[in-house]
This record gives C-alpha cells, sequence and structure tokens, in this order.
C-alpha cells in the first residue's frame, strides 16, 4: 500500500478511505516506539465515535498506547487477525496489521489529517 | 536524543549501545538500553542461546577489616559466616521495623566482601552500610570504577570459555573466581537474574570496552546478541525474582515476600529481626503471590488485584510473557484469600489465578 494514499495524525494513527469505510491503524513510526506489540483490543462493531475518542488501546511489552478515532464514526469491523497475531501491528503496520474499520460520518473530515510527508515531518520534530 | 538523557550517566559501554542500535532511556540517572532489536527477540535470544546486558549501573561497595563480617551479620539477613572465600549469596538489608532497605548479593572476596547493590538505591545503601558499620571496618564504594557485563544464557559457558580462564567455566551456582577475561582482570561469578546459566563480570571500567568486544566477538558463532533492560525484566519476572521498588520495597518485609529463605532468625542478632519475627509469629496480613491471566490481557504495576468482586490486593509487576505467550505477574493479596482472582485492566476484570513460582521452569539455571 503506498502511504501516499494515507492520512495521518499527530497521535500516530493512519487512515485509508474506502468509499464511505475508514480503514485506521497505527503507523510504523509509533509500532517501533512502541516495540513487540503483544495485545489488541478490538472495540465492539457499532460503537459510535467522536473524533479524538478512544477506539481501542494496544499493549506492548513494556507500555500501553491508546488508539485515537481521527475522525467521527462507527465501527462496523475490527482486524479479528489482531487477536491471535497482534504483531501483525509490528510487521505490516499499514495492511495485514490495520485495527479498525470505520463507517466515517463526514468524509470531508478527513481533508483536515495530514498528509504522508506532514506526517513525517512531524515524527521529526 | 532527549537532554534529558544528555544529562544521564553513561556506562564504559554507552557508544557501544549507540552503535548497536539500542534504544536509550534514562534510568535511575543512567543513559542505559532498554532494547535493541525488541524485547521479546531479546528475551528469546537469551532463553534459547546467549545475550549480554550491560548491567554497569549497580552499585558496588567493598567491606574489609577485622569487623567486617560482625558488621555484614548484623545488616544483612542471610548467614554471611556461611561463606567460603568465592561465595555468593542472595541477601537483604531491612530496616529496623523489618522493611527492606535493598536486596543485594554478597560476595566473599580473598580479603574483603563485596555488597552489590540496586542502582536506584545506591545512594541510600551506601549511606545505610556507613551509619551501620564500627570503626573496625573499611567501607570503599568501587560503583565508579566498575563495569558489570551479566552474560547470560545456556551457551554463556560456551562464550566465556573462549576468552576466560578454566577456572570460569568449572564454576558452580553462586560461586566466583578472578580470571583474566580477555587479558584484562575480571571477577567473575556465575550468577544471573534470567533463570538462564550465565556470568557475571566485574571489570574496570575504563578497560571494559574491549571485554565487551572480545565477547560479542567470541560469542558470534552462538549468534549473542547484546540486550536490554526491558527483557531483563520480562526474563526475571517469568522467574519469580522480586525487583526492589516494584515487588519489594520499605513498606513489606521478608515474611510477606517470600524471601525467609534469605533471612536466618537463628543467627544471632541483626538489624529487623525482631520485627521479622514478630510478624512471622503473628502471621502476616497479605503476602506476594504469582498469577497468571485466564484470558488475554497484560497485567501491570498498579492493576487492582480483586477476589469475589472485593480488592485484595496490587499487582507489583505484570508483564506479557514471551515464554509462556500470557499475561503474568506478581502482587500482594490479603491473607488467606482463596481461589480464582481478577485483575482490574482499565475496566475490565480479566480472570486470574494463582500458580507456584517460577512462572518459567524450563530454564537452565538450575542444571548446574
Amino acid at each position: 500500500m503506498s502511504k501516499r494514499d494515507l492520512r495521518f495524525t499527530k497521535s500516530h494513527e493512519w487512515l485509508k478511505m474506502k468509499g464511505n469505510d475508514a480503514l485506521i491503524g497505527l503507523t510504523d513510526y509509533a509500532q517501533g516506539e512502541l516495540g513487540d506489540i503483544v495485545f489488541v483490543e478490538l472495540p465492539a462493531a457499532g460503537t459510535h465515535v467522536a473524533a479524538g475518542d478512544v477506539l481501542t488501546t494496544v499493549e506492548s511489552v513494556k507500555s500501553v498506547s491508546e488508539i485515537y478515532a481521527p475522525v467521527a464514526g462507527d465501527v462496523v469491523d475490527a482486524n479479528a487477525a489482531l487477536e491471535d497475531s497482534p504483531d501483525l501491528v509490528n510487521s505490516d503496520p499499514y495492511g495485514e496489521g490495520w485495527i479498525v474499520k470505520l463507517k466515517v460520518d463526514d468524509a470531508s473530515a478527513v481533508d483536515g489529517l495530514m498528509t504522508a510527508d506532514e506526517y513525517e515531518e512531524h515524527t521529526k520534530g | 536524543m532527549s537532554s534529558d538523557l544528555d544529562k544521564a550517566r553513561k556506562t564504559a559501554f554507552f557508544d557501544r549501545h549507540v552503535a548497536a542500535g539500542g534504544k536509550l532511556v534514562d534510568f535511575v540517572g543512567w543513559a542505559m538500553p532498554m532494547q535493541y532489536s525488541g524485547i521479546v527477540d531479546e528475551h528469546r535470544r537469551v532463553r534459547s542461546t546467549v545475550g549480554m546486558f550491560d548491567v554497569s549501573h549497580m552499585g558496588e561497595f567493598h567491606l574489609s577489616g577485622e569487623g567486617a563480617l560482625g558488621d555484614l551479620e548484623r545488616i544483612t539477613t542471610n548467614r554471611v559466616a556461611a561463606l567460603d572465600e568465592g561465595s555468593v549469596q542472595y541477601s537483604a538489608m531491612c530496616y529496623e521495623n523489618g522493611g527492606f532497605v535493598d536486596d543485594l548479593l554478597v560476595y566473599r572476596l580473598s580479603d574483603s566482601y563485596m555488597l552489590v547493590v540496586n542502582a536506584a538505591n545506591k545512594e541510600k545503601d551506601l549511606e545505610w552500610v556507613r551509619t551501620h558499620i564500627g570503626s573496625r571496618t573499611e567501607l570503599r564504594d568501587a560503583s565508579e570504577g566498575t563495569a558489570l557485563i551479566a552474560l547470560q544464557g545456556p551457551l554463556a559457558e560456551k562464550v566465556l570459555a573462549k576468552v576466560a580462564g578454566k577456572s570460569v567455566v568449572s564454576l558452580k551456582y553462586y560461586q566466583s573466581v578472578t580470571s583474566q577475561v580477555a587479558g584484562r582482570e575480571a571477577l567473575v561469578s556465575r550468577t544471573g537474574y534470567t533463570g538462564e546459566d550465565g556470568f557475571e563480570v566485574y571489570v574496570e571500567a575504563d578497560e571494559a570496552g574491549p571485554v565487551w568486544d572480545a565477547l560479542m566477538e567470541a560469542g558470534a558463532e552462538f549468534e549473542i546478541e547484546p540486550v536490554g533492560l526491558g527483557c531483563r525484566d520480562t526474563l526475571r519476572l517469568e522467574m519469580g525474582y522480586a525487583l526492589y521498588g516494584n515487588d519489594i520495597d520499605e513498606k513489606h518485609t521478608p515474611v510477606e515476600s517470600g524471601l525467609m529463605w534469605i533471612t536466618k532468625l537463628k543467627k544471632g542478632d541483626f538489624v529487623g529481626r525482631d520485627a521479622i519475627l514478630e510478624l512471622k509469629q503473628g502471621g502476616p496480613e497479605e503476602r506476594l503471590v504469582g498469577f497468571e491471566l485466564k484470558e488475554r490481557g497484560v497485567p501491570r504495576h498498579g492493576h487492582r488485584i480483586l477476589s469475589e468482586g472485593r480488592e485484595v490486593g496490587v499487582v507489583t509487576s505484570g508483564t506479557f510473557s514471551p515464554s509462556l505467550e500470557k499475561g503474568i505477574g506478581m502482587g500482594y493479596v490479603a491473607a488467606g484469600t482463596d481461589g480464582p482472582l481478577g485483575i482490574e485492566i482499565r475496566n475490565r476484570t480479566i480472570p486470574a489465578a494463582t500458580v507456584s513460582l517460577p512462572f518459567y521452569r524450563n530454564g537452565t539455571v538450575r542444571s548446574r
């Protein structure tokens, strides 16, 4: 997956739109900082979240990290493969390691998120 | 690198950690590697072949003189007189009320005793020892000039044998010997904090760099890797080894923490003995237990422990066990607590069960 298709948040989530649905995951930079991820809590489908709400929690060996909703929407799916293989978030953060699928309330909200270049600048800061 | 880390003290191996891609963190004022390739990889490296830790932040005190043995019997809980030359002993120092000052190793060397203490407690311990020894005992703080390498794993002996004298290979568990290691004078003991066979190598900080390099080179054929404090914690917790500041502290005594095996009430008086004896006879209000989670989750320091819906204790150490692939932890629970436990992780209660320690039973440490 090309990072050009992705949008990013300051709190290190990525988002990729597919119609009105958005796949959301943790960035490569963030997974590297967290280290070995050993547990991903999967949110129940149907939950509505506002932008900035806690979507779910990811645990690495050494710490706990919250995943925030980049935009508002309904949780429609979560990546069940992470139950047995949470390390997919480490090994393939932009692909098999996706975490949540969100039905986005307002697709234009995505335009407010960072581009790949902007995010790269952000992580250098 | 953050400014905090710039201010932190550097061990003799600092440049090597940076060059090896180590993730450095400020650990009680020292710039120490948390991990290199990753905690789980490094954990498995130590369990399967061999890994090398820099633990130079630990404190080393030397006690010598006519009064040293008597004073050490007074300030530590284990029986110092039982040590032959070269022997090493796990021990503790306690306050008058029985609470832990620190846990430590005591080495009987040819003309002195060496105490190895936690980095976080070094200044406190030094002051404690200084104020509890007599005029016939000399105390020297050697922490500054001493580098410490922990070579740990089932193949540690094969690595060390290539660069050290034969006396090292024949060392028994908790024995030490002075030996050349890569041409430098070193004190080597068959000790560690991982549950695997292994050695701890004390060497002058000025000469330590080449020793690190020689061990890395000697270990290359055994896939040796530098390993960080992250896996040091997961390895020790799988063994149920206590960590000061988490599982033992000034509020707990050897009675609650399961460390009566290093507390010799019959050896004569020592600081804390009366309080410990009284607690032992009366029965403690809580005790340190090991538990494992029955569902997915990672217990952490500070999580509440529940029994039948009531809070009965607090997690002191918790992690995901790379060997057992489940959440494990230790914590103090109220005496008389029986049956299944629950660990409150955020807003959920994860079922847990107490298990006897160690969690991990396939370590090579006992085979010596």
